[in-house]
């Protein structure tokens, strides 16, 4: 029996053209044997959950510098929760004051990581996540 | 949710089963002899095309582009693109969806991204599984995108209707377009990225040679100019591909040419079974071990190895 592989959805919503973050770490976690779905810029929260439901991805990331993350994150949850996709994860990174990170937490977004983040703690944060599932 | 729940949700047209149903069949769970045996009932009414070139000849975007024209015609497509898995980390960065943008809000598209997970012919693992499922589901056209592939990888053509090989400018001269391999399998030929200089050259190199290999014929492979991104030579595209099923239907070559598609799997699902059947055993795995080491002393030779190792075979149960 082959183990599961994790998959991760990389996304990049909203008007924001800088995407040198996000493909570092589409590499990076492809590097540590994930496979990874790049979809590219300027993504819509419909797109990103259409992709990610028809990849039956486990996890989502959104890297968002622009300053949307208070509309984003919140958006692709509650079109998660409408397509009876809870059970995918969704993290994140860029550039996201403290008093929001917090509040994005509370309504169930996983980590939210901040420039200059090593790869190796975001590999680090998956593999605890679905430490479970790649046992299994 | 079980599989029984799963499969009813399937049949209902539920885009989230199905794509539960697909990660059963990628990851080979136990489940997927069920899901197989009901799939196998209900393929046979998707048309399929595949869709392989070199990398960076543009079949993502040319896919893209297709598949938008096709929706005034067909509302229901799959997709399915293949690339690869890397060899050391496992890892795959899979970005074919990235050319693919303006179809993730249409409805009835559904477009699969697959890793090769080690496979060498072009297409990941269970890319027929797959392509068998989104039939079953419905699709009435399921188009198939191999990873960049070089001159061997001519699997695709067994797997799908018709075959459409990309090519551009760039991917050399007439003496490339001579070689066997890829030039053999296009039931349509395309040179995308038709712009740059050289495209008209390779134009008429493939021409010829089409004209040369397929004398007696009945079928001529067209060759057409596209620049996919301007969505130029879309339109002519999308009437080959009708023109060669119509004439797969005309001459009775539909069915054939998918029978003999089932008997290659037969072939081959019944060669690796025996494989493995044959690596499970106890008796051969040492007998192996202790050929290796007689070949590597040079007490005996290959051939003489692989004799000792035949007359061990019948005592596999």
């Amino acid at each position: 029996m082959e183990k599961k592989k994790i998959k991760i959805l990389i996304a990049k919503p909203g008007l924001d053209g800088h995407d040198r973050g996000a493909k570092v770490v589409a590499r990076g976690l492809r590097d540590a044997g994930f496979e990874v779905i790049y979809t590219g810029l300027h993504q819509t929260p419909e797109m990103i959950v259409n992709t990610a439901i028809q990849e039956d991805v486990d996890i989502i990331g959104l890297s968002i510098l622009s300053g949307a993350h208070m509309t984003i994150f919140p958006e692709v949850l509650r079109l998660l929760k409408e397509k009876g996709a809870t059970d995918i994860h969704l993290f994140g990174g860029g550039i996201i004051p403290d008093e929001d990170k917090e509040k994005l937490y509370q309504m169930g977004v996983g980590k939210l990581f901040d420039p200059g983040t090593k790869i190796s703690e975001i590999v680090e944060y998956i593999n605890n996540l679905f430490k479970e599932k790649v046992s299994e | 949710m079980t599989i029984k729940e799963y499969l009813k949700k399937f049949e209902e047209g539920d885009e989230r089963a199905l794509s539960k149903i697909i990660t059963i069949i990628e990851n080979g769970y136990e489940e997927s002899k069920e899901i197989l045996e009901y799939i196998g009932k209900r393929t046979g009414k998707a048309y399929r095309i595949g869709i392989t070139g070199p990398q960076g000849s543009g079949k993502s975007t040319l896919i893209a582009k297709l598949a938008k024209r096709l929706l005034s015609k067909f509302k229901e497509i799959g997709i399915i693109a293949c690339d690869p898995s890397s060899p050391f980390s496992f890892g795959a960065l899979l970005g074919d969806r990235i050319r693919m943008n303006e179809l993730f809000l249409e409805k009835g598209i559904f477009i699969r991204s697959m890793a090769t997970r080690g496979s060498l012919n072009g297409l990941a693992y269970k890319t027929k599984e797959v392509a068998d499922i989104l039939d079953a589901f419905g699709k009435e056209i399921i188009i198939i995108e191999t990873i960049g592939v070089g001159q061997v990888e001519v699997e695709i053509s067994n797997l799908v209707d018709t075959t459409i090989v990309v090519f551009v400018p760039e991917s050399g001269d007439g003496i490339q377009v001579l070689k066997a391999g890829l030039t053999e399998i296009g039931d349509i030929f395309v040179v995308n990225k038709s712009d740059r200089i050289g495209a008209d050259i390779l134009f008429y190199e493939l021409k010829n040679l089409i004209e040369m290999s397929y004398q007696n014929s009945k079928w001529k492979p067209p060759v057409i100019l596209t620049q996919a991104v301007n969505n130029y030579g879309i339109e002519e595209l999308e009437k080959e591909i009708i023109n060669h099923y119509n004439y797969l239907i005309e001459n009775n070559l539909l069915e054939e040419k998918r029978k003999k598609a089932v008997i290659r799997e037969l072939v081959n699902n019944f060669e690796n079974e025996i494989l493995k059947i044959l690596w499970q055993s106890e008796r051969v795995k040492k007998l192996f071990e202790k050929v290796v080491e007689e070949v590597w002393e040079k007490k005996i030779t290959i051939e003489e190895g692989v004799k000792k190792l035949i007359k061990e075979v019948k005592y596999v149960k």
